[in-house]
């Protein structure tokens, strides 16, 4: 159906217009009036007035839409209310109040008039909600990858032409300008892939598969959460989605594919570290290319140095996180499928540099 | 001087029957007040609990990556709180003024069926403690009240958790389906003569259309939740998904067929009070009588067509998400109706500011508030975006709180003194009012804004980068202004009820029938079944009709005091004059029966030996299905004697 392949149409120009409603926003709730620079979005990485897709630009307006009318219906109603309340109030000795029982005409009124309003509504959404859910089956050249719901963490797997796939875990790497396709799964309980300024969220449901199309068009690290209810770890199984613009994501891709390189011989720690990591319980649940470890119970570890965070996004990769992790993983994460193996320090520091060689 | 006092005694008799009194007279009880009573106060506590669940909650959102409460804790609060504040206080709440005031309003002795309206209270009674008695085990249920399915299977949720939810709210639901079947049979049925259906007082109309609805959602829900049993004790794969076939969207579909209709089942019956009020405060009727009437059908009917709404995020493709955004649309048709009436009744009145009237009018402003942001997230698109934040916690709760709880405290202040004869404090009210109202607000508006701005609903905690830490402190500090005026809104009802005001019959000087008779009123309810001839006998009826009601307007009162500026009734206490009993009068009531808690006792004694079947060898409650098998038996006795026994 044409109307529906609007997403993967021709690309909108860069350059946005202006558009009309943002500054009426502003007028309308002085209290968002800072809330759609970039100040808003360093102050609230996870906002949902900050679209950078067709996808997320279309629930905004929406949103807007409902927003003003209701504001508009709001203010009207609280007003009248006020007024009367004031302009009735009871005063000694007045007389009977006049016993009105009713009024048809007013009552059609303001039967009608409501239903108009949401009329106003109505219309756009309908369409919105063929716009933004295309058949997958239609989606030509689009970017197919597949997320898979953890208890508590994301899983990506990006299949390549010649049939390998890539598997990373809670960093998504999406391109700007061209159509991305998420295959949504769980082997567990269910989730809800979020990441506000692309789009809204949808479940990943046991035994169903589930779709999510947008086209990213703004380079940029944006932040992402589980929001259905997943148990004990829930509020704690976050994400980051990176969109590469030019060549960015093939680049990311080609070094994803390969294992990560060798460390120098002169190193020590990080030859400590690998024969701790690939020897001992770690290999148990964890897969590194070019490593004999291929479980797949834990997060893939294969260029785990080049992640942005750790622990499914609530820690930023660094050597001092990496340490607190390793120390005792449930501490950080109560449920942590990751048990605390009673490292020594010396041994996370031998792993910790491993881990972050692993470019 | 039409004064209520002489007319309850034209002949004093020699001999009073004393009505019982002591706990067992309460053990024992039919009397649809004091089973209305004792469901407001376990009610009122439940409220109280589950607020402090909620204020746990705040205080462990306070800064980010808090660890107040532990996330397991955490799960647990939010899961009891909801499940504590729907189905332990609110709709228990608004089932106290269903018994209380619905057979006064249409002029009847009792409800339908006595004995079953105690059962129904005992196996709330029974059915709320064996939810909660899941904290005293450190085995609260904890995966939310919505408990979808597999998190809430025994593949993902070992232990008794989520038993006490499929167990528990069996037996509530048990006691909603027994107690709607009763008042819908009462008001059909014990309408006194002349009170045609479009004559019954607004607030009886509501009752009813609630009580239909509880009767078929609870049939549903309760369907679901013994699935959910099935596969929980013994291995079914309705939603075990570890199994092909299993699917936990179905789950779904069941539990929002059920737990959106739940949300007129908590907001009508308010409608319907405030439609009382409203008149009272403002001495004019209610306008538009019959549209509000079918505009309380409309709602609960559409209630029943909108349930995937809750679903957006399920992707259940375009045609349903259309059809479920429309007919969500289209329920705001009649709520702006009701809206706008409530209006009209307001305009050309006499408005006397007492604090049941705040209530109210804050009812209409929150419930407005709430409405508007029901209509946004109508739209499946920009639901997207809202579904599963703050942004729809601060909906539900501009619902239930601005609606469903100011609703009731409204109800509460005007129907207080009926219940126990005294008036509550109105200076205590007025605090009790601003402090709800600015607590509310500080509370629940901002999660608007943090939900927006990405935070997720029952997150244990946040991170500081997320930007979420302001707002969440002044929702904190918002929560504990509430709290300080719930606490002297019960004060008030404590101390109220020793020494308050007398009331009178009529303080308000109200219209429906239930302020015709003295307050508290005798067992008996009437001494003569009353007469109606207008939707408002006390304002409108002729008393010198045959069968008029003999209780004139209030200004007819002479002795009469000053409350929040207008005039009250007469403050003489007329209980005395009314002790007569029903003996006396030559009036047959129901006799009291231990029976309905025996009943109910059996049935909970099922639910609890299904429940220990699996805790530890070490424990005396291991392995209890013999306490199942007890259970059983005392059930099967208990119908059986309560088939035969005499009195009826």
């Amino acid at each position: 159906m044409k109307s529906r392949a609007t997403l993967a149409g021709p690309p909108r120009a860069a350059a946005a217009p202006p558009r009309p409603w943002r500054g009426a926003w502003t007028a309308a709730v002085p209290l968002l009036l800072a809330g759609c620079g970039e100040d808003h979005l360093r102050k609230y990485p996870q906002t949902t007035f900050h679209p950078t897709t067709e996808f997320a630009r279309i629930s905004d307006w929406l949103f807007m839409l409902s927003l003003y009318l209701g504001v508009a219906v709001g203010i009207a109603v609280l007003g009248i209310l006020a007024y009367f309340l004031w302009k009735f109030r009871y005063r000694p000795g007045a007389p009977e109040p006049k016993q009105i029982h009713g009024n048809t005409r007013l009552e059609v009124a303001w039967t009608l008039i409501p239903a108009i309003i949401l009329a106003v509504i109505a219309i756009p959404t309908v369409k919105a909600i063929f716009d933004t859910q295309p058949d997958p089956s239609t989606l030509k050249d689009a970017v197919t990858i597949e997320v898979i719901g953890k208890q508590w963490w994301w899983e990506f797997r990006y299949p390549q032409p010649n049939g390998d796939t890539v598997i990373t875990a809670n960093e998504i790497h999406v391109p700007v300008g061209r159509t991305v396709h998420l295959i949504l799964k769980t082997d567990n309980v269910l989730h809800s892939f979020w990441v506000p300024q692309m789009g809204g969220k949808r479940d990943l449901i046991t035994n169903r598969v589930n779709h999510l199309v947008f086209k990213p068009e703004e380079a940029g690290v944006y932040f992402g959460q589980c929001a259905e209810f997943c148990g004990t770890s829930h509020s704690l199984m976050r994400m980051r989605m990176v969109a590469h613009a030019g060549d960015g994501y093939q680049q990311w891709l080609t070094n994803e594919s390969h294992p990560a390189v060798e460390p120098a011989a002169g190193d020590s720690a990080v030859q400590l570290g690998k024969q701790l990591v690939t020897t001992g319980a770690c290999a148990g649940c964890h897969y590194i290319e070019g490593t004999p470890m291929a479980a797949h119970i834990g997060p893939a570890l294969t260029h785990f140095g080049r992640r942005r965070t750790l622990a499914a996004g609530i820690l930023d990769n660094n050597a001092e996180n990496l340490h607190r992790w390793l120390a005792n993983p449930p501490e950080v994460k109560p449920g942590s499928k990751m048990p605390n193996l009673n490292l020594t320090d010396q041994q996370i520091t031998y792993i910790t540099a491993y881990l972050q060689s692993l470019q | 001087m039409a004064s209520t006092a002489t007319v309850a005694a034209p002949h004093a008799p020699a001999v009073h029957h004393k009505e019982p009194t002591g706990l067992w007279s309460w053990i024992t009880t039919v009397d649809h007040k004091r089973i209305g009573i004792m469901y407001g106060v376990t009610a009122f506590l439940w409220f109280l609990i589950a607020g402090v669940e909620a204020l746990m909650i705040r205080v462990q959102l306070f800064v980010p990556n808090n660890h107040f409460v532990s996330a397991e804790t955490y799960n647990s609060l939010f899961t009891m709180h909801a499940l504590t504040m729907i189905f332990g206080a609110l709709m228990p709440l608004t089932a106290a003024f269903f018994n209380f005031i619905v057979p006064l309003q249409i002029g009847a002795r009792d409800v339908a069926f006595p004995r079953l309206n105690a059962l129904s209270y005992w196996l709330f009674l029974f059915g709320s403690l064996f939810l909660n008695f899941g904290w005293l085990l450190k085995a609260a249920p904890d995966s939310g009240w919505f408990a979808y399915a597999p998190i809430t299977t025994m593949a993902y949720s070992p232990g008794m958790h989520m038993d006490f939810y499929v167990l528990g709210l069996q037996v509530l639901g048990l006691s909603s389906i027994i107690a709607s079947l009763n008042f819908i049979i009462t008001i059909i049925n014990l309408r006194a003569p002349g009170m045609r259906l479009m004559r019954m007082p607004i607030f009886t109309w509501m009752t009813l259309i609630t009580s239909v609805l509880i009767v078929t959602a609870m049939a549903v829900f309760t369907i679901a939740v013994t699935e959910l049993m099935f596969d929980r004790l013994f291995g079914t794969n309705f939603f075990n998904t570890v199994s092909e076939g299993a699917d936990p969207l179905l789950w779904q579909h069941l539990f929002w067929m059920f737990g959106h209709p739940e949300v007129y089942i908590l907001i009508i019956p308010i409608m319907g009070m405030i439609s009382e009020v409203l008149p009272t405060f403002s001495r004019k009727p209610l306008f538009g009588y019959n549209v509000m009437v079918f505009s309380g059908v409309l709602i609960g009917w559409l209630g029943w067509g909108v349930w995937s709404h809750h679903m957006f995020a399920t992707g259940m493709g375009p045609i349903a998400d259309s059809f479920f955004s429309l007919s969500t649309m289209l329920i705001a048709i009649p709520t702006g109706i009701k809206i706008f009436n409530w209006l009209g009744t307001l305009y050309g009145g006499s408005i006397r500011f007492t604090t049941a009237l705040l209530f109210s009018v804050a009812f209409i402003a929150m419930f407005t508030i709430g409405g508007i942001s029901g209509v946004m997230h109508s739209s499946a698109p920009s639901d997207l975006q809202q579904s599963d934040t703050y942004f729809i916690v601060a909906h539900i709760h501009y619902v239930f709180f601005g609606g469903t709880v100011l609703g009731l405290w409204s109800a509460l202040y005007y129907w207080y003194p009926k219940v126990f004869g005294r008036l509550l404090d109105e200076r205590l009210g007025q605090f009790h009012f601003w402090g709800t109202l600015i607590g509310m607000n500080l509370t629940f508006f901002p999660m608007h804004f943090v939900g927006m701005f990405g935070m997720p609903r029952r997150t244990w905690t946040y991170g500081p980068e997320q930007g979420f830490t302001a707002y969440n402190q002044l929702e904190t500090i918002g929560a504990f202004i509430i709290a300080l005026a719930t606490l002297a809104f019960a004060v008030n009802l404590f101390t109220a009820w020793k020494r308050g005001r007398i009331a009178g019959p009529n303080p308000w000087g109200a219209a429906t029938l239930e302020w015709s008779i003295p307050s508290p009123p005798p067992a008996y309810n009437f001494r003569e079944i009353p007469v109606v001839h207008s939707r408002m006998p006390l304002w409108e009826d002729d008393p010198t009709k045959q069968g008029g009601i003999p209780h004139g307007r209030v200004e007819e009162e002479t002795d009469e005091v000053t409350i929040a500026g207008r005039q009250v009734a007469a403050v003489r206490d007329v209980r005395d004059e009314n002790k007569m009993s029903a003996h006396d009068l030559g009036i047959h009531l129901p006799p009291p029966s231990f029976w309905p808690i025996v009943l109910a006792a059996g049935i909970s004694a099922i639910f609890i030996g299904l429940i220990f079947r699996q805790v530890p060898d070490t424990s005396p409650w291991h392995n209890a299905w013999y306490l199942m098998f007890a259970g059983v038996a005392t059930t099967m006795l208990s119908i059986y004697a309560w088939a035969f026994e005499p009195g009826h």
